[in-house]
């Protein structure tokens, strides 16, 4: 038996590092937290560092501008404004606490046990949030005005009975989301109870989700208070922002500034508490990925001098060729990764190839390099790539795609739009790229879903994706890539995921495709058996690089390279039954 | 005879799809069955046979609509979470997927600990425990302050099957814990499942779609198809000379990396498709090539 | 299909008699000497009684709301204590302008919203950047505030649109036109703001699914890819964002009819609050409901349409 080295790489980052300390890294987020500690530090300090008292009125300063006297100029009663918008942050900054603080006392819980525990509670839970969220939450105050009274705190808890749904339903969906995890199965096996479980593997999942949800939350409170105290329903005695609105507009054609003070401290709070909570969520998002990585854009380079394989000389047979392929992926402000190294493979008319190697052995991303389909940040940077003596570039591809070339990918449900019929989805190329009529192509799409063993084509025609089985998917999928009649058809781990018994099926009918229609076959798989299968000749790949390729026979029976020995030498099928194992053992300890 | 250590007859599970009211459906229907101690049982079948669902039902995480299952003498069909941790701490288990078994913000440390932390034991006490435990599973010592996501996927299995072992079970169900390793990976880490097996004597439930895993690991194997154990025997014989037709054909269909054998043996599976076709019932005819849609 | 309409229609109605009902318990257990108010304080207390008894306040308040539902399951849902206008041609009066306020600033929002969140999701970069900024402003400033401001800058200042008032459509449709311009844009701010943001991302979501590659496989062009399928699958959490914000909008109208001095619902309602002229209150909310429950089938249809898989739950 191998042990295998345990490299254990070294990260640098420390994922206890706290979400705060990590975002207050960036600067938009660090100014948006010195804003509001000043805030509320005002708030706090109001009644110490204000120059005036905030209802103390002097009607010779009545509309005052701003002067030595009233930094900020004087209200329509001739009250100094920078007082008052002091003071005022007490009631507005106070009020929004209230509503959030009631909104999350009622909303976490009920989201957590309704997440967790599921059942008729949480049919209770969320028939009530959605009933709560269906309605403007000022119509609703205004209507319970008669209750609430002219108190900002009153209406301030029936606020935050308002906007608990906003709590509770998204710390319902994501404490359902983690229910479903594994490790809380593991968690429960080990004999765990359901508050210690709730505790260390539910409650820091939900935690960051929350912070940025009060964030949101507050400024939506902090906007209602004022609303209400603009609108007059608000304690008109006691100072507030939304009150010195209310003054500012009654006065719009008089004094403007009594309009432009509060109204900048509140858009400026708003934005501070918007702009955090933006922060926190791009940092709890992981890196924020506004990569400018060229999409799928691909920049052919020849052949460097650094490629270390010497390159095979070009075929004038082959119908697809890559000769030093180079693949690397880039992520925003990091170094460009390369994935494939110098890679060359060839392809004949009809033939059937196989690229068999381990997860990150860079098989696929040949596949998606020859199709000019890498995903973001992905791209060709290195190579060449003909197909029937002509280089591929995007365009040429573009062409070719749907055409001369096919495509089969892994995973059959993932790969239907989920939105449309599998008839539509089938028609549509036919349409718009082989240019059949409407009629033309739905007899050619019912022809090709029987040509590759469905056997009632007209009902798996009208289907949805989710209506159907992963085997028939994957006969859907086929179906598709032949709808061109393709020279060739990359096939990416086709049967990975079903089962073996529709496995073989789908092999069997990729084998009778192609001895009838002659296409050729590139075979993506990490499976030796369907390599045994199907294939006339394999390459073996090994971290990005082509390590040896031979006719599947050969390769079987006489791998050169130690690593296809190796990896031959991992398969289990004619190893002993755990019987004959044992007993090889119980000799040796006899022995 | 001494009692089996696990035994379960005419197990059946019932899911409720959908709301109230719905139709239910039948997961695992009358399956019975037993493992010794110190013996692996193969549990193979395709997906949605309901073999993932047998393990769940005897962990606790499934509900029982029938039958009994019997855990060291003991029944431990209906017992709640708390009667669990009591009686049936003696039965572990090792997921499929290494990535959503750990909690990726625990450290290895943590999660080991937290089985034992559950149980009682001391903190100090624990500390030793788990270095035999990373030890055991050939890990090193620095791998306890680490995360999960500094692993690959062998080494996280290597984990999981530490916090498996943490609270010394007789019994561990193991859902296809191979099944997203690589080949190499793979067989590394079933090396390590026999040799922890014959050290500490446990018994496994080991489910696998992969009948060569099955056959690497069991003494004897169980094979599912639609709910039902169709046939339960030798694991030698089994996953070499199957009897039930389903069984054959799951053989067949498994492809081999030899060229020239796997020629012979679709060659057979086609041949035995036939034969089956013309014998069997119209109705398993049909459902050889079901249409597969879903009404 | 059918079922499926019928349930939304139940869960629909039963919002539009539970809200009403519980608004009217709490209201009425609050609204203390109803008569004494509208009358005044040189009133005699046998005229405030009178009057009291006249609008049913000496009964019980269980008997006040069983007498008032049932008239309004007939449809007669009273008249206003102070002016004796009928509550329902108070509300269908006004109704026009407060629906062509919101409706027309939803649809201005969700195609500005779909552009600005389609462009960002598709160019990324600088694009990207620029919609972000300006989404997280747009959240930022309540949607009363920009109110303000507009009328401060474009109406006092300049001029360039009334202040104040609104012109029927039936009356001039460019007046009407006119007088919603400085409404439509303050209350669509925030609105394009928070769609947008939810259209990017599910834009982005989407174009990382596996079929995407799938169809561009089959030789279809990345711009058809993403206008007939990317668009459709993403337009679902689209439709859902926009519904939502159709409720913000609603009451961000209150404030807006307030400080254009537009005669909508909204008016309506912070006036007849400040009167404590509940039966107006009352019939605001209802037909408040009813808009929102209107508007919730339709989305909730329209995301049916969009995805087969919603209309099976």
């Amino acid at each position: 038996m191998t042990t295998t080295p345990l490299a254990l790489e070294v990260d640098s980052t420390d994922q206890r590092r706290s979400l705060l300390k990590e975002t207050l890294r960036s600067p938009i987020a660090l100014g948006s937290a010195v804003v509001l500690v000043l805030i509320a530090l005002a708030a706090l300090l109001a009644p110490w560092i204000a120059p005036y008292d905030p209802s103390a009125s002097d009607l010779s300063d009545v509309f005052a501008p701003a002067s030595a006297e009233h930094l900020l100029g004087a209200d329509s009663a001739g009250r100094d404004i920078l007082s008052r918008l002091l003071h005022g942050a007490r009631i507005s900054l106070g009020g929004a606490l209230v509503a959030v603080a009631v909104a999350l006392l009622l909303g976490v819980p009920s989201g957590l046990v309704a997440g967790y525990y599921g059942g008729a509670f949480d049919v209770a839970v969320s028939w009530l949030s959605n009933l709560l969220i269906a309605l403007p939450g000022i119509v609703v105050l205004l209507a319970l005005q008669p209750m609430t009274g002219s108190s900002v705190w009153t209406s301030m808890v029936v606020f935050g009975i308002l906007l608990a749904p906003s709590f509770s339903i998204l710390v319902r969906s994501t404490v359902s989301n983690v229910r479903n995890e594994l490790y809380i199965d593991a968690a429960k096996v080990s004999g765990l109870s359901d508050l210690r479980i709730i505790r260390r593997h539910v409650l820091g999942v939900v935690r960051a989700p929350i912070i940025i949800q009060t964030a949101m939350i507050l400024a939506i409170a902090l906007f209602i208070q004022a609303g209400l105290d603009f609108l007059g329903f608000g304690d008109l005695a006691a100072p507030s922002w939304g009150g010195m609105l209310n003054d500012g507009f009654a006065n719009i054609f008089r004094g403007p500034h009594l309009l432009v003070w509060p109204g900048i401290v509140l858009g400026i709070t708003c934005a501070a508490l918007a702009l955090l909570a933006n922060s926190l969520r791009d940092v709890m998002e992981g890196a924020t990925s506004s990569g400018t990585a060229g999409r799928g854009r691909r920049a052919l380079v020849h052949p460097t001098e650094d490629a270390e394989d010497a390159l095979p000389a070009p075929s004038t047979t082959a119908l697809l060729e890559v000769r030093g392929l180079r693949v690397a992926y880039s992520t925003h402000g990091q170094e460009p990764k390369e994935v494939v190294h110098g890679a060359s493979l060839r392809v004949e008319p009809g033939e059937i190839v196989g690229v068999v190697g381990e997860s990150g052995s860079g098989k696929t991303q040949i596949a998606l390099s020859v199709m000019g389909l890498l995903p973001d940040g992905g791209r060709v940077t290195g190579g060449e790539l003909t197909f029937e003596g002509n280089p591929l570039d995007p365009r040429s591809t573009e062409k070719l795609l749907g055409r001369s070339i096919a495509y089969i990918p892994q995973e059959p449900l993932t790969n239907l739009d989920p939105a449309f019929t599998i008839g539509r989805q089938l028609v549509e190329p036919l349409r718009v790229v082989g240019g059949l009529n409407a009629a033309a192509a739905r007899k050619r799409a019912l022809e090709l879903l029987a040509r590759v063993g469905i056997p009632e084509p007209s009902r798996v025609f009208d289907a949805y994706p989710h209506q159907i089985s992963g085997g028939m998917a994957q006969r859907v999928l086929i179906a598709g890539a032949l709808s061109g009649d393709p020279e060739l058809i990359i096939a990416d781990e086709p049967t990975t995921a079903l089962d073996v018994t529709v496995q073989a099926d789908i092999l069997d009918v990729l084998r009778d495709l192609q001895r009838e229609q002659g296409m050729a076959i590139l075979l993506v798989t990490h499976n030796f058996g369907v390599i045994a299968d199907l294939c006339e000749r394999v390459y073996v790949m090994r971290d990005g690089r082509v390590v040896e390729s031979a006719p599947t026979r050969t390769l079987h029976d006489a791998p050169r390279e130690e690593y296809t020995r190796m990896l031959l030498s991992h398969i289990l099928e004619h190893g002993p039954s755990r019987t004959a194992l044992d007993a090889e053992v119980a000799e040796e300890v006899r022995a | 005879m001494s009692e089996a250590l696990l035994s379960v007859e005419g197990l059946s599970v019932d899911f409720r799809s959908g709301g109230l009211g719905r139709r239910s459906f039948r997961a695992v229907d009358d399956a019975s069955f037993h493992i010794d101690r110190g013996e692996t049982l193969g549990l193979v079948g395709e997906s949605g046979s309901g073999k993932s669902t047998i393990g769940r039902a005897i962990l606790g995480l499934a509900p029982v609509s029938e039958g009994s299952i019997r855990f060291r003498g003991q029944d431990i069909t209906h017992l709640s979470r708390a009667q669990r941790r009591k009686s049936a701490g003696g039965i572990q288990v090792v997921f499929q997927d290494p990535y959503s078994s750990l909690n990726p913000s625990m450290t290895i440390g943590e999660i080991l600990a937290e089985p034992l932390v559950a149980r009682g034991d001391r903190r100090t006490g624990a500390m030793e425990k788990i270095s035999t435990l990373l030890r055991q599973v050939g890990l090193p010592a620095d791998a306890r302050s680490r995360y999960p996501r500094q692993f690959s996927g062998g080494q996280r299995q290597r984990i999981a099957i530490a916090r498996a072992l943490a609270l010394e079970p007789e019994l561990i169900v193991c859902d296809e814990p191979v099944s997203a390793l690589d080949l190499t990976t793979q067989a590394i880490v079933l090396d390590l499942f026999i040799d922890i097996q014959r050290r500490t004597g446990v018994s496994y439930l080991f489910v696998s779609h992969d009948l060569a895993v099955i056959r690497h690991i069991s003494h004897r194997v169980a094979v599912m198809r639609r709910g039902e154990l169709v046939e339960v025997g030798d694991g030698d014989q089994v996953t070499s000379r199957p009897e039930h037709p389903y069984a054959q054909r799951l053989l067949l269909a498994s492809p081999v990396s030899d060229p020239a054998e796997q020629e012979q043996r679709r060659a057979e599976r086609h041949r035995l498709l036939a034969e089956q076709r013309s014998v069997d019932s119209p109705v398993s005819a049909s459902a050889v090539q079901s249409p597969g849609v879903r009404p | 299909m059918f079922t499926f309409t019928l349930k939304k229609l139940g869960a629909g109605f039963v919002l539009l008699i539970a809200i009403p009902a519980i608004a009217f318990l709490l209201m009425g257990a609050s609204a203390g000497n109803v008569g004494r108010n509208i009358l005044g304080p040189a009133a005699s207390n046998e005229q405030v009684e009178r009057l009291n008894s006249e609008l049913g306040r000496d009964q019980p308040l269980l008997q006040q709301f069983l007498d008032w539902g049932g008239r309004a399951l007939t449809g007669d849902l009273g008249a206003s204590w102070y002016t004796n206008e009928p509550v329902a041609s108070a509300v269908v009066n006004r109704l026009p302008v407060t629906v062509s306020l919101v409706v027309t600033t939803t649809v201005l929002a969700a195609l500005i919203a779909t552009v600005a969140g389609v462009a960002a999701a598709v160019y990324r970069g600088w694009v990207d950047r620029t919609v972000q900024i300006l989404a997280i402003i747009g959240f930022a400033l309540p949607g009363f505030w920009v109110a303000l401001m507009l009328a401060l800058v474009f109406a006092v200042r300049l001029g360039w649109f009334p202040a104040t008032g609104y012109i029927a459509f039936t009356a001039s449709p460019a007046g009407w036109a006119q007088s919603l311009v400085l409404p439509v844009a303050a209350l669509a701010l925030g609105a394009v703001a928070s769609a947008a943001q939810q259209i990017r991302g599910a834009v982005i979501d989407t174009l990382r699914q596996d079929w995407v590659r799938t169809l561009r496989s089959r030789g279809l062009s990345a711009r058809r890819v993403l206008f007939v399928h990317v668009l459709r699958n993403a337009s679902v959490s689209g439709l859902t964002v926009i519904a939502l914000q159709f409720v913000g909008l609603l009451g961000g109208a209150v404030f807006v009819e307030r400080i254009y001095a537009l005669p909508g619902i909204g008016q309506v309602l912070s006036n007849s609050t400040a009167q404590g002229d509940i039966p107006i209150v009352l019939g605001v909310l209802i037909a408040t409901t009813a808009i929102v429950v209107l508007v919730n089938l339709f989305i909730d249809l329209a995301v049916a349409f969009l995805n087969p898989k919603a209309r099976q739950s």
